[in-house]
């Protein structure tokens, strides 16, 4: 589960993580309260779950609490575009307002889960502002990196490794400390899976603050953390994803035009990439799980033909446990009750496929049986094309 | 011979009283699987499927035995349950469950460390030696005994290939699924090094898919010490990069971990690499000189 900036900046408050001073709106009017408070000159940043806000023209500088209003007035809106939001852009519904920082360096710190080693690693390094893979590509040598040992936790002597390996000035090492071992604090305590500080900021005057904050949440983590989850916004979710979360469906939509239904989610990803080896691109990555019972296999269908671009639909189902001819009466049910026009390729494995084959056949609707895998591909990719 | 688990494999179920385990301690036991306790907190003293149900771990092996456990528990408890067994010395321990969060998981492995147990999962279908042993959820039907070890990160997909070494008559020696999850107990190298020194394994098919680094980290071990032949299936080619596809830990993230990249690594290891899941039965077939 991703968040915001700003959701991100008040965890931080609560762990004792320098942060700038500032506040979430999204009444541009109300930008002018918060740049007086702060007092000095303020920067207005569109507050989306993206990068690349800066280059998209989403971030901007406000040298009063006037331009500060008009800069909000501009930003939110609009219809932000970023090299990770995809050409459709993200519309802006609110903006952080926060104090303008005299930048003298920029660093990185970030915490993930190192898969390698099953532990969470902290990463840093005096390369900020720039995205870290690019940094661990091109200059390997700037990175500095601890394991933590999840029996102690994160240990004093580590974090000074990093402070002192990311060459601070001598006063701010202890600042520093702390705040990597609260971040750490916030990490385990929160359940994260992510978090990164780019930059951290060393300003002018010598203070040391994230200037930006992103924290990712385990998603298997959640139900100890109703807290956590009262910050999701389901506005910067895909709408279609966030209904089929609802019925405990995994969707992820995608540009195609075959539409897949599949149990499992390495079948699923299978059944992707053997529609585009056979012409195709799918429409989405749809996992029904074990129960595909007529009532999941429906709202799987509603999910799925919410896509104007569906054209065509493979259901590609192994039944081990999960029975083909009950989900073959799932699937005739379904498709008579919502009277669907799509041509749909149904291959239908394992438990009782024979039975199953029969009673789609039977149905009287327009499916069409796939016997194997590579058949079913080409029919349905045959079907999307007509 | 197969790997790890035969006939002679002595296992626990674990949560053995709730809805999952009830239905598959049956099917295990249909199967032939030596399924000799269960253990449910607070309901020890009773029978369950015809097994014996115990508080602990650490009383149901003293009192039967068992070797293995198999855990059907919610996420939540899971975690717990793994250390458990690991703390009663069972050699073998595979976790069904999905959904465990990311930091108990980090705390398991490193629990793990310097105990007996070896674990498989979580989530994942399970563990089978065809004929033998079937300690999971997988469907034994389409699972014949032959020469083919199978190490996969999925389901279903296992199931999809399973289905097509049968049909061309190698059969399978033992099938392991690893899990879904970002981090999991046996990883392929593992199961690689135990296929290499079994007699009925002739070749291996590896079903890989996005997120982490085990295929690369097996195509080191394969280009240097595995000399059996050895075909592979990664899944999610077609994925897009940052989206979490279904499994935990099937997600492309900070552009590593794609499809292509693992691939390449593979087929520079000397791994042959079928580009589609319908045509992974052949491929090995045609290695074996099928």
């Amino acid at each position: 589960m991703k968040i915001h900036e700003y959701q991100a900046k008040e965890l931080f408050r609560k762990y004792s993580i320098p942060v700038p001073a500032g506040k979430m709106i999204d009444d541009p009017s109300d930008a002018k309260r918060e740049a007086e408070k702060i007092g000095k000159r303020t920067v207005v940043k569109a507050q989306i779950h993206a990068g690349g806000r800066g280059k998209g023209g989403g971030i901007k500088l406000a040298d009063t609490p006037e331009e500060a209003v008009l800069r909000a007035r501009e930003i939110i809106g609009m219809n932000l575009v970023t090299h990770q939001t995809g050409p459709q852009g993200k519309l802006v519904r609110k903006v952080l307002v926060e104090e303008a920082l005299d930048v003298e360096k920029e660093l990185y710190l970030g915490m993930v889960l190192d898969r390698d080693n099953s532990r969470i690693a902290v990463i840093a390094s005096e390369e900020g502002g720039v995205e870290i893979e690019e940094v661990a590509a091109n200059s390997p040598e700037k990175i500095v990196k601890e394991g933590i040992d999840p029996r102690v936790g994160m240990q004093p002597f580590q974090a000074r490794k990093i402070a002192f390996g990311l060459h601070l000035p001598p006063d701010l090492i202890n600042e520093a400390v702390k705040l990597i071992v609260n971040l750490y604090r916030l990490f385990v305590s929160t359940d994260a899976s992510l978090s990164e500080i780019n930059p951290l900021v060393i300003t002018k005057e010598g203070r040391l603050l994230a200037a930006d904050a992103k924290i990712n949440f385990d998603d298997n983590a959640l139900y100890r953390h109703p807290d956590i989850q009262e910050l999701r916004d389901i506005n910067e979710e895909e709408p279609s994803e966030v209904e089929a979360s609802k019925h405990k469906l995994s969707y992820v939509k995608l540009d195609g035009n075959v539409g897949c239904m599949v149990n499992g989610a390495g079948l699923a990803m299978a059944t992707m990439d053997i529609i585009k080896l056979h012409g195709s691109m799918p429409a989405n990555f749809l996992d029904v799980g074990g129960a595909a019972s007529s009532e999941r296999v429906e709202q799987a269908f509603r999910i799925l033909l919410s896509d104007k671009n569906v054209k065509a639909v493979l259901i590609n189902i192994f039944g081990g446990i999960v029975r083909c001819d009950r989900v073959a009466n799932g699937v005739v049910e379904a498709a008579k009750r919502l009277e669907i026009k799509v041509p749909i390729v149904v291959r239908l494995a394992g438990t009782n496929s024979d039975i199953a084959g029969e009673i789609l056949k039977k149905s009287g609707l327009k499916f069409t049986v796939a016997s194997d895998l590579k058949d079913a591909a080409k029919k349905a990719v045959a079907a999307a094309q007509e | 011979m197969g790997i790890l688990v035969d006939d002679m494999t002595r296992v626990i179920v674990q949560g053995i009283t709730g809805n999952e385990g009830t239905f598959h301690s049956k099917q295990m036991i249909e199967y032939g699987t030596k399924v000799v306790a269960g253990v449910t907190p607070g309901k020890g003293g009773q029978i369950h499927q015809g097994v014996p149900v115990f508080n602990t771990v650490a009383e149901a092996v003293e009192k039967t035995g068992a070797d293995t456990s198999v855990i059907f528990v919610p996420p939540a408890f899971a975690a717990d349950a793994i250390m458990e067994a690991a703390d009663s010395n069972v050699k073998l321990i595979i976790c069904i469950s999905e959904g465990i969060p990311i930091l108990d998981m980090v705390k398991v492995k490193t629990y793990l460390e310097g105990k007996s147990a070896r674990l498989i999962g979580p989530n994942c279908p399970g563990i089978i030696t065809p004929g033998k042993c079937k300690i999971g959820i997988m469907p034994g039907f389409i699972h014949k005994p032959g020469k083919v070890g199978v190490l996969s990160r999925s389901g279903t997909l296992t199931y999809e290939a399973v289905d097509q070494l049968t049909k061309e008559g190698l059969g399978e020696s033992t099938c392991i699924g690893l899990g879904g999850d970002p981090i999991i107990g046996t990883r392929f190298i593992d199961g690689l090094k135990l296929f290499k020194d079994d007699p009925q394994t002739e070749g291996v098919v590896l079903i890989g898919e996005i997120g982490g680094t085990d295929e690369e980290v097996a195509a080191e071990y394969i280009k240097k010490e595995f000399n059996k032949p050895v075909v592979a299936f990664i899944a999610g080619r077609t994925a897009p990069p940052g989206k979490r596809m279904g499994h935990a830990g099937a997600i492309i993230a900070g552009g590593k971990g794609t499809a292509k990249e693992k691939i390449e690594t593979l087929r520079a290891a000397g791994v042959t690499v079928a580009d589609s899941p319908a045509e992974i039965g052949i491929t090995m077939k045609k290695l074996l000189g099928g």
